[in-house]
């Protein structure tokens, strides 16, 4: 798979479209939704549902022509007529004819009714990720990244199969067992209510079963992914365990999670023998019975073999659908669980977007203003951001202090408009944020996090994550001022090297180099640092604000720091608390005031109250 | 002043394509789908974990057998009872015997199936779960050496992925005994009854094959293709949410969704296909019933007008054909799960295999709580790649009750030095003594009990702050627990949260923040209450008020124990009683502060250059004053 695909025979998969279908049918119970999903194959559809009733009426003609076939061949035994050769092979034809097309069309109806599936989850999966891609972090910080997987993959396979598993299953159960059960009574009533009794009862056991069985497989995968954190939990931390020699502690906590486990497993295997046992049993019971009486009856001359022959065959062709009912049961079930939490989450209101009429934001001067800014997080009780104005040119370096929760880092994101603010004003060269559209607004603004997420790819791919299209010296360069380099040169593959989950791992200082050339290959109008040196040490974070201090000029930047050293040299300082800047001005200037800048400067600097540790040993 | 629109971000220079340095997920490919279907080697080292149930696995086996005895004799029950009388006006005392016998057979097929579908699973389970155990305690066992350079994401597959291969091998392996029993007995049966119909009857199984085995190899990679298509599609999906912060701080959403799109496009496509190749089956294993039905009609239908065949054996052989060819698809699919089945196999065993390289002596004494307390490094050598050494001829003694401070620039050995008091690792040469005994004298247990450790970045499990604190110390009680808490001045923020001490930590404690983390794992240490403390100090950058909080708590954590601590701040260093300089593997310089100063080396230059800690020193400074040294 190339990752060009130039002149490809299809149209690109449409995100807005598909989400828009998922969005259909608001208001509706979650099979409804699916339903009308589904039918945006309307032909594949049909063809599914008209195969299965055409492939289940040829299926219920078998047992019929065997039957059929049998008392000829009687016929010819009691009376010998002649040109009977001729008839028992006209009745093969019609056999093999019957049994030929009934495969075809079952193939018809397996092939678009699953063919149905993947498509509906194809789309469903574009419209899901480009919903995940355009929630704000509001959402995802309310959210548990593995409860949103667990919705894009296992909710949307419930709802994927639902058309192929559930509904085509209805169609075809209604006519086996409507029409079986009608051509069985029309010929003998007592002998088809016999050959049907097994029916009601094995459809009872079999959706008990699934659905006992589905209600037990939740928590076993609960617990099981209990024991699957127990064991990467072990291994992660094994220097932990190691060090305090917990193996033995590890593993009891293992046997534990282990014994529940296997328990609930045995259980499962045990609810799923006594049920298909049970089921077979009162096939075989029914069976017995229409021997017994259908014997009779031929042998009071009452029915003719070939009949009864077809009775058993029918109730042979009739076991495994019936006994799949709970397999149906259990679709409608799990589509109707998992419809409803897709859907909610398609539902999800989109609380950052481009607003009505936006436009591009227009970079002139790279002057950022504050403008008496408020923020309270959803659900908090207080405000983050309490009225902070200032302003920033570009050239200017804005240096950030004060405690943690002081809302530093909110300010940090509220400028790219990964959160909204309550009230105020932020602008960039005098337009609103909120009032340009996102892509030129966070294309204007980089924001160097602390902890940026790795992607499983090559380093260059990674520091040219922003700009994918970027040039090689680009990169490089943006890797040299980053002092992160020579460090790549000093790796066997250079900048091919593979990081992230499933390459080598890199140090908490070496990742937020990384981040740093990330932005710096955007050349941003505005680019924070998050706290994003705190892993990195003084030297290197000296060398790294000299390399990019060339650029600077363009552009204004703010600098989050705990490191007081990083912040000598910003153009004003702002000490936030409690969500308001309580001091401002350089650090000369709020060095000389006294306050509390001066205060933290001091912890900083004089660590020592001199903690004496050896004494602490006496 | 340039404004954005011209950087030299060229989106627009290549409309519809994609860049060429993007992509989305990622995915590796570790499944063998077609090596060998039968290994001697990793059979045997399977049945290991199997022979301890194979009393129950016999059985099974037997119950198989009763349990395909009665699926071949039904239909010849039924075929007998309509041959022995099933005329009009005939006999019913004949019926009711074929009737009586149809129960036997129906009762014991109910007995078998359960006997064998219960025995199977749960055997299979079990074995599935002693597995993983083994696997995983050999995990415990196995140096840090190979854990350091293994990632756990690989290890977690083998104790999931191949585990579970394994159990689906065992369960569907007694139930082919029963297909492979069922084919015999069904030609048996069909040329018993009549020769010369069984045979017509039996020449379309051969067809079934020859189209089976042309059909498997193309089919097996179609259905391989759409697993993987579908897992890399699952994969760029978690990728998309993992990192969704980053995709839009950089704004990536819609070259994402393209190479996305690109993937699940791909799983379309191929799990189509896979749908073709397996519904295509279904026609013509038809068309063949179909055939074999034919056969029987036309075929059987003259030989009754010879009279030289019942009425009866044909309703038998119209019963057979509907089974026929079940055995004949799982036969060939069990093929398939038995070549995963070795390959899951082989890696299991690589895993069980992976040497153990530091083990007790069989005479290893325990170390205990009257030792007294002293650490000691003679002459010790030691490297992880014999052509690098990290420490060289290194000796000094740690007096019990003293706190040494490890000093020294990035790369110094002062990491693996306190890796080797605790035995993570054995040293070239020399020794590591604890209390006077050297440590491969003593069993592991015992030392980690008299050693604790703190490492640099604090690990915690998922639980509550209780068991995070006690950990593997059961003896301990809640007010033990409480006042470590409070000794290291982390009770206060512990109280605060939701439920205190039972407040369950998620994904390792993100909802704390690092020095919180910290003060938690110092707690944990101090439970422990061990003669010995090692410590690496942590060199995130934590925020003042925290850090002094961390300071205070170290100071308890030392007292009353002899300290070896990896110091990067200055007040820890100058606290210390003694004061050991690691340089390139070798020890340059010891004594105290006042020592040391005095002395004028590689620790007084560095400190006379007033940074908070050395750690912060810039290599070059440390390559200077190196040279200075060298030169006088």
């Amino acid at each position: 798979m190339t990752p060009h695909t130039a002149g490809r025979d299809r149209s690109r998969g449409d995100a807005g479209a598909h989400l828009a279908a998922a969005h259909a049918g608001k208001g509706q119970t979650a099979l409804v939704r699916i339903a009308i999903f589904s039918l945006r194959h309307p032909w594949q559809a049909s063809a599914a549902i008209l195969a299965t009733i055409i492939a289940s009426v040829l299926q219920l003609l078998i047992p019929r022509l065997l039957g059929h076939a049998v008392d000829q061949a009687q016929g010819i035994l009691a009376v010998g007529a002649p040109g009977a050769e001729q008839a028992l092979f006209w009745s093969a034809m019609t056999l093999l004819t019957v049994s030929v097309a009934r495969g075809v069309f079952t193939l018809i109806q397996n092939y678009f009714s699953e063919s149905v599936g993947h498509h509906v989850g194809y789309e469903l999966r574009l419209a899901f990720y480009d919903k995940v891609q355009k929630l704000s972090y509001s959402y995802h910080d309310k959210i548990h990244t593995g409860d949103l997987i667990t919705v894009g993959l296992l909710d949307l396979d419930g709802v994927r199969m639902f058309f192929a598993t559930g509904l085509i299953r209805v169609v075809l159960l209604s006519v086996l067992i409507g029409v079986g059960a009608y051509m069985l009574l029309t010929t003998d009533l007592l002998l088809g209510l016999l050959a049907l009794s097994f029916v009601p009862f094995v459809a009872w056991r079999s959706s008990v079963a699934q659905l006992t069985l589905r209600a037990t497989w939740i928590v076993l995968q609960q617990k099981l992914s209990g024991l699957t954190r127990v064991m990467e939990e072990n291994l992660g931390g094994i220097r932990v365990v190691r060090a305090f020699s917990g193996q033995k502690f590890e593993l009891d906590k293992f046997d534990a999670a282990s014994r529940e486990a296997l328990a609930l497993s045995h259980d499962r295997v045990d609810i799923r023998v006594r049920n298909t046992s049970a089921m077979t049993l009162s096939f075989f019971a029914a069976m017995g019975l229409v021997l017994w009486f259908g014997g009779l009856k031929v042998i009071a001359g009452e029915m003719s073999v070939g009949t009864l022959a077809s009775f058993l065959t029918f109730m042979t062709i009739l076991q495994m659908p019936v006994r799949q009912l709970g397999l149906m049961v259990n679709s409608f079930a799990r589509a109707s669980i998992c419809g409803d939490r897709l859907f909610a989450f398609f539902d999800e209101p989109l609380a950052i977007d481009d607003a009505p009429g936006a436009t591009d934001l227009v970079v002139t001067e790279g002057t950022l203003r504050f403008e008496d800014v408020h923020f309270t997080y959803p659900g908090a009780t207080h405000a983050t951001l309490d009225g902070v104005s200032f302003e920033a040119r570009a050239g200017q370096t804005i240096g950030i202090v004060g405690a943690p929760g002081a809302g530093k880092s909110t300010l940090a994101h509220l400028i790219p408009r990964f959160y909204d603010i309550d009230s105020g004003r932020i602008t960039i060269d005098g337009q609103d944020v909120s009032k340009v559209t996102l892509q030129s607004l966070r294309r204007a603004v980089a924001v160097v996090q602390q902890d940026s997420f790795l992607f499983t790819t090559t380093i260059e791919n990674n520091i040219a994550y922003g700009d994918p299209w970027s040039k090689e010296t680009k990169i490089e360069k943006a890797a040299e001022s980053a002092q992160l380099h020579n460090y790549i040169m000093g790796l066997p593959a250079g900048y091919d090297t593979v990081v992230g989950e499933r390459g080598i791992s890199l140090s908490g200082g070496q990742r937020q180099r990384l981040s740093i050339a990330r932005s710096l290959v955007l050349k941003p109008a505005v680019m924070v640092f998050d706290d994003s040196t705190a892993a990195i040490d003084a030297g290197t974070e000296h060398r790294i604000r000299s390399a990019i201090r060339r650029y600077a000029k363009d552009r204004v930047t703010l600098v989050i720091s705990h490191r007081l050293s990083s912040l000598l040299h910003a153009d004003t300082i702002l000490f936030l608390e409690n969500g308001k800047i309580v001091e401002q001005g350089t650090h000369e200037a709020l060095l000389a005031k006294g306050g509390r800048y001066r205060a933290l400067y001091d912890l900083q600097t004089r660590p020592a109250e001199d903690i004496d540790i050896g004494s602490a040993a006496q | 002043m340039t404004s954005i629109q011209d950087d030299d971000r060229d989106v627009a220079a290549f409309p519809g394509q994609r860049p060429p340095r993007a992509s989305v997920g990622s995915h590796r490919i570790e499944e063998e789908i077609f090596g060998k279907a039968y290994d001697p080697k990793t059979v045997r080292r399977i049945w290991a974990f199997v022979r301890p149930y194979r009393l129950r696995i016999y059985l099974s086996v037997a119950a198989v057998l009763v349990f395909t005895a009665t699926q071949l004799a039904i239909p010849l029950i039924i075929g007998r009872a309509i041959d022995s009388g099933m005329t009009q006006g005939g006999n019913s005392t004949n019926l009711l015997w074929a009737v009586a016998a149809f129960a036997v057979a129906v009762i014991l097929n109910f007995g078998a199936s359960f006997v064998q579908e219960t025995e199977v699973g749960k055997v299979a389970e079990h074995v599935l779960f002693d597995m993983r155990r083994a696997m995983f305690a050999q995990l415990q066992r196995v140096s840090l050496s190979f854990m350091d350079k293994t990632e756990v994401g690989r290890l977690m597959s083998r104790l999931q992925g191949d585990v579970n291969s394994m159990q689906e091998f065992l369960e569907t392996s007694v139930i082919s005994v029963g297909d492979m029993v069922l084919l015999v007995g069904i030609v048996v049966v069909l040329l018993t009854l009549d020769f010369r119909l069984g045979l017509l009857t039996l020449s379309t199984m051969p067809i079934l094959f020859v189209v089976r085995i042309f059909w498997l190899p193309p089919a097996k990679r179609a259905f391989w293709a759409a697993h993987e298509t579908n897992s890399i599609t699952a994969g760029a999906m978690a990728e998309g949410i993992n990192g969704v912060r980053t995709v839009q701080n950089l704004d990536r959403q819609k070259v994402n969704f393209d190479l996305f799109d690109d993937k699940a496009y791909a799983n379309l496509r191929t799990q189509l296909t896979g749908s073709r190749y397996a519904q295509v089956m279904v026609p013509i294993v038809d068309s063949l019933t179909g055939i074999a039905m034919a056969i029987v009609v036309v075929v059987g239908g003259s030989l009754v007008l010879n009279g030289s065949l019942e009425i009866g054996v044909i309703v038998a052989f119209l019963f057979y054909i509907q089974r026929f060819f079940d055995p004949i698809r799982s036969l060939t699919m069990q093929y398939s799960i038995m070549q995963r089945a070795m390959t899951s196999g082989r890696r299991i065993t690589e895993v069980l295999d992976i040497p153990t390289s530091i083990t007790d002596k069989p005479d290893a004494i325990s170390l205990t709580r009257d030792m007294d307390g002293s650490v000691e490094f003679r002459n010790v050598n030691f490297a992880y790649d014999p052509d690098r050494p990290v420490l060289r001829n290194v000796s000094f003694k740690v007096q019990p009750g003293e706190t040494v401070a490890l000093v020294g620039p990035t790369g110094s050995g002062k990491t693996s030095a306190m890796a080797l008091v605790h035995r993570f690792y054995e040293v070239q040469s020399g020794a590591v003594l604890v209390g006077g005994h050297d440590v491969r004298d003593v069993t592991q247990e015992s030392l980690g009990e008299q050693v604790a450790m703190v490492l640099q970045e604090a690990f915690l499990f998922t639980g509550s702050v209780f068991d995070n604190i006690r950990y593997n110390k059961t003896s301990a009680t809640r007010e033990d627990v409480i006042a470590a808490a409070t000794a290291v001045g982390a009770h206060e923020f512990i109280s605060r949260l939701p439920q205190g001490y039972d407040t369950i930590l998620e994904q390792r404690g993100s909802n704390l923040s690092v020095g919180q983390r910290q003060l938690l794992s110092f707690a944990r240490a101090l439970v422990a209450d061990a003669k010995i403390l090692v410590l690496d100090e942590a060199t995130a950058n934590i925020d003042s008020y925290t850090e002094r909080q961390i300071q205070k708590a170290l100071l308890i954590l030392l007292k009353g124990r002899t300290g070896m601590v990896i110091a990067h701040r200055l007040a820890t260093i100058r606290g210390a009683d003694r004061i050991i300089v690691l340089q390139n593997g070798e020890l340059i310089e010891t004594g105290n502060h006042d020592q040391l100063m005095a002395q004028g080396g590689l620790y007084a230059k560095l400190y006379n250059m007033n940074y908070a800690s050395f750690d912060d020193i810039p290599d070059e400074l440390v390559a200077q004053v190196n040279a200075r040294a060298a030169s006088t």
